[in-house]
């Protein structure tokens, strides 16, 4: 099943197939139908309605998920907004407690958890296993320390928690998301009602069965599934007294529209077109496995993957051979087999939207690239792809992808490359190649971006705050700083 | 015969008509009613003065707000017979000098109380530092006509903000003579555009401007903060309206900017 992309001709003399080596899918049971998480209980859908979450390497159907309409919206705020009150109220050591419990729990399920991930959103076990699993982890165990130390963490004022958070949370790191935005909101002492993305809802419902094997308070964690429809019920229910959002910009600019006048609180990690600036004096390999890990990892299914590569024009050349070599030696297919690189594209409508853009791209005018790679018969996939000769006006250039497409741009000077990074309405993140300290703090300065990443790239940790300049949104996850979002400091 | 003063606006370093060639009455005297071209003029005197300002050192930018308290407290008889020539008046230029000064002893020691240094679990060097967001629009209060923009024009400035303020509408005069306050203080052209005029005809403008990053909202009212959160969100803009405690505080200032994080590798 696992698929090799042909080495090319140069590396033709070596054998790059691995033996498959796919991770047992038997660690993991999926009921065949699962209901919404309210109050401590999985229940009935009052919609009575489900949906299919489906394999995308596969195109099998995984599983039936109850959407949630505006009556089991109401009901899991109201089963939110009662276990608040005592919630709130519970010593902080013991909330400490229940929070420390859930990250050992992830710790000791997380093959399980590993697998489902990969299974419900086509992602390589290697990064389900290796990133997405040890980090929710640490999430839930950094926050779960904050806990009984809030007083510490914001000088001369007593942080008291807001109430109901509503939160909504893509698909490209289903668990990880959930980590991100559950952790803080309940160490802070608020209680949540959360809404996975409708093609992975499955990690947070087997993360619902993980509170009660912790014995969370009854609705403290409320899993509500469905789609947009859902998300907006949550968003809108007077009940909920903060909303948090990660997904797509347009969604963002929705929601803070509609929370217009209504006191809410609000954070949005949005959209982002990250640039990844090599200079001439990089470490070239070093960059390279940079800038792979920056487009390609996950699909490139990352709101702060480095999608323009800035390269500065005297080494364009060389890098891009070297790129090329590599994008050659990356595997595609089973995202269960331990050796792939790249798994399969979260959905058919992704897979719509990624092939459109590419094909603007060619319109456009700039130049394809994509290594010889055979696709899988079934299943939603798309190969690694560079684009070069690409303008600044160019779509590839501008909006969001949200796949393995790189946009290659060239610049002379510093300057140069400060006005092509910083020409975006997003402001998430950047990458910074270069062996000149001075450089890399000078252009860290000049950066209007959340995160940047100076010779490494996409790296996460739960001390490090994480979120976005301008358009890519406002607030931080992660870190001291991630607390604010989920605290009164009045 | 006194020489009459002709009040006017600021912004880009000069002080200006509006372009519409309006004016209205207030405080017994003709103010400019500036226009929407005079909003967005003025936010395109503050971007291009946001790179400048934003990189000063926070010691040089405490110094120029302390500067401006020493301008202010120079023309405290000027600004206290505008407010009214009583105990309030005084006072409130008291406050007005004294909140300057504690946000210029704010500039460098922001960074030191809300930027950390973070331990993640690998051989990474990672730091947060606040950063200005960028042009930040602030709504003054109708009253008190100069401490109320003062509270909202010095946590913007301290943090490297360049600022776009629409002035009292019903007591505009402390607000376009500070400007006279400010343009002697060392701080760049553009850093802070100050227009008067109708606010219904220039929040609009402002809210929905895309090249503003942010809005301090305290002169809203209920209402017009609904319509400035709505028009805001078309450019994922920061709406703030502080809260009485937070109204002097770093909180203030944190309110403004952005926490920008940097990694880096650690080894040989």
């Amino acid at each position: 099943m696992a698929l090799t992309a042909r080495p090319p001709s140069e590396l033709a003399g070596f054998d790059w197939e691995y033996a498959p080596a796919p991770e047992a899918r038997d660690i993991v049971t999926i009921a065949a139908r699962n209901q919404l998480y309210i109050g401590g209980k999985f229940v009935e859908p009052h919609s009575r309605k489900f949906f299919k979450t489906v394999n995308p390497a596969t195109e099998e159907t995984l599983a039936e998920v109850a959407e949630a309409d505006e009556v089991d919206v109401d009901r899991a705020v109201n089963a939110a907004g009662e276990a608040f009150r005592s919630w709130s109220r519970l010593q902080p050591a013991r909330r400490a407690r229940y929070i420390f419990r859930i990250s050992r729990l992830l710790q000791e399920r997380s093959r399980e958890l590993a697998v489902l991930e990969t299974l419900d959103g086509g992602k390589p076990i290697k990064e389900s296993r290796d990133v997405d699993l040890p980090l929710a982890a640490a999430h839930f165990f950094y926050y779960a320390g904050w806990a009984d130390k809030l007083e510490w963490a914001f000088p001369n004022r007593s942080p008291r928690p807001l109430g109901v958070a509503g939160q909504i949370i893509p698909w490209n790191f289903p668990l990880l998301m959930l980590a991100w935005k559950i952790a803080p909101a309940l160490a802070a002492g608020n209680t949540v009602v959360l809404k996975p993305a409708e093609t992975t809802p499955l990690s947070a419902l087997l993360f619902a069965e993980i509170c009660e094997q912790a014995e969370l308070p009854p609705g403290v964690v409320n899993i509500v599934t469905g789609a947009g429809q859902t998300g907006s019920y949550v968003v809108s229910h007077p009940g909920v007294r903060k909303v948090a959002f990660t997904g797509s910009t347009e969604v963002g600019k929705l929601i803070q529209r509609g929370l217009a006048g209504t006191g809410k609180r609000l954070t949005l990690e949005l959209g982002g077109k990250a640039a990844n600036i090599v200079f001439e004096d990089a470490p070239l390999d070093q960059a390279v496995e940079g800038i792979v890990n920056g487009i390609y990892f996950n699909q490139g299914h990352v709101c702060c993957a480095g999608s323009r590569l800035l390269v500065q024009e005297s080494i364009q050349q060389p890098l891009l051979e070297k790129l090329k070599l590599r994008l050659g030696t990356l595997r595609l297919g089973d995202p269960l087999d331990k050796n792939t690189d790249v798994g399969a594209i979260n959905s058919k409508q992704q897979l719509a939207k990624i092939t459109g853009l590419v094909e603007s791209g060619v319109r456009e005018g700039a130049e394809i690239y994509q290594p010889e790679c055979r696709l899988p018969e079934r299943g939603y996939w798309f190969p690694p792809t560079l684009f070069t000769g690409v303008s600044q006006s160019h779509r590839i250039a501008r909006e969001e992808i949200f796949g393995p497409v790189l946009s290659v741009l060239t610049f002379r000077t510093p300057e140069e490359a400060v006005e092509k990074a910083n020409n975006t309405p997003y402001g998430l993140s950047a990458g910074i190649w270069t062996d000149k300290g001075s450089r890399i703090l000078w252009m860290t300065e000049r950066m209007r971006a959340g995160v940047v990443w100076a010779n490494t790239y996409n790296r996460f940790d739960p001390t490090s705050p994480f979120g976005g300049y301008k358009e890519s949104g406002f607030g931080r996850e992660g870190g001291l700083q991630g607390l604010l979002a989920y605290v009164d400091l009045n | 015969m006194d020489v009459r003063k002709t009040y006017k606006m600021y912004a880009g370093g000069e002080f200006i008509r509006s372009e519409s060639g309006r004016s209205y009455r207030a405080d017994g005297v003709n103010v400019p009613r500036g226009s929407r071209k005079d909003v967005r003029d003025a936010v395109v005197a503050a971007r291009s003065a946001f790179g400048g300002w934003s990189r000063r050192t926070a010691m040089n930018r405490g110094q120029i707000l302390y500067r401006a308290a020493e301008m202010l407290d120079g023309r405290r008889a000027q600004f206290v017979a505008l407010l009214g020539a009583d105990r309030g008046a005084r006072r409130e230029v008291e406050r007005a000098v004294e909140v300057l000064v504690w946000y210029a002893g704010w500039t460098d020691k922001l960074a030191q109380v809300t930027g950390t240094v973070n331990p993640v679990a690998g051989p990474y060097f990672n730091f947060t530092l606040p950063e200005p967001t960028g042009v930040v629009g602030v709504v003054a209060p109708e009253k008190p006509g100069l401490l109320g923009l003062v509270l909202r024009l010095a946590p913007a400035l301290c943090g490297g903000n360049t600022m776009v303020g629409l002035l009292s509408e019903s007591r505009p005069l402390p607000g376009l003579t500070l400007a006279e306050v400010l343009a002697t203080s060392d701080l760049p052209a553009g850093v802070v555009n100050l227009i008067s005029g109708r606010r219904a005809e220039l929040l609009p403008w402002l809210a929905g401007h895309m090249n503003v990053n942010a809005i301090d909202a305290a002169g809203c009212t209920d209402e017009e903060l609904a319509a400035v959160e709505k028009a805001a969100a078309d450019s994922v803009k920061r709406v703030v309206r502080l809260s009485a405690r937070d109204a002097l505080s770093p909180y203030a200032v944190t309110s403004f900017m952005e926490f920008k994080t940097v990694w880096h590798p650690i080894g040989v």
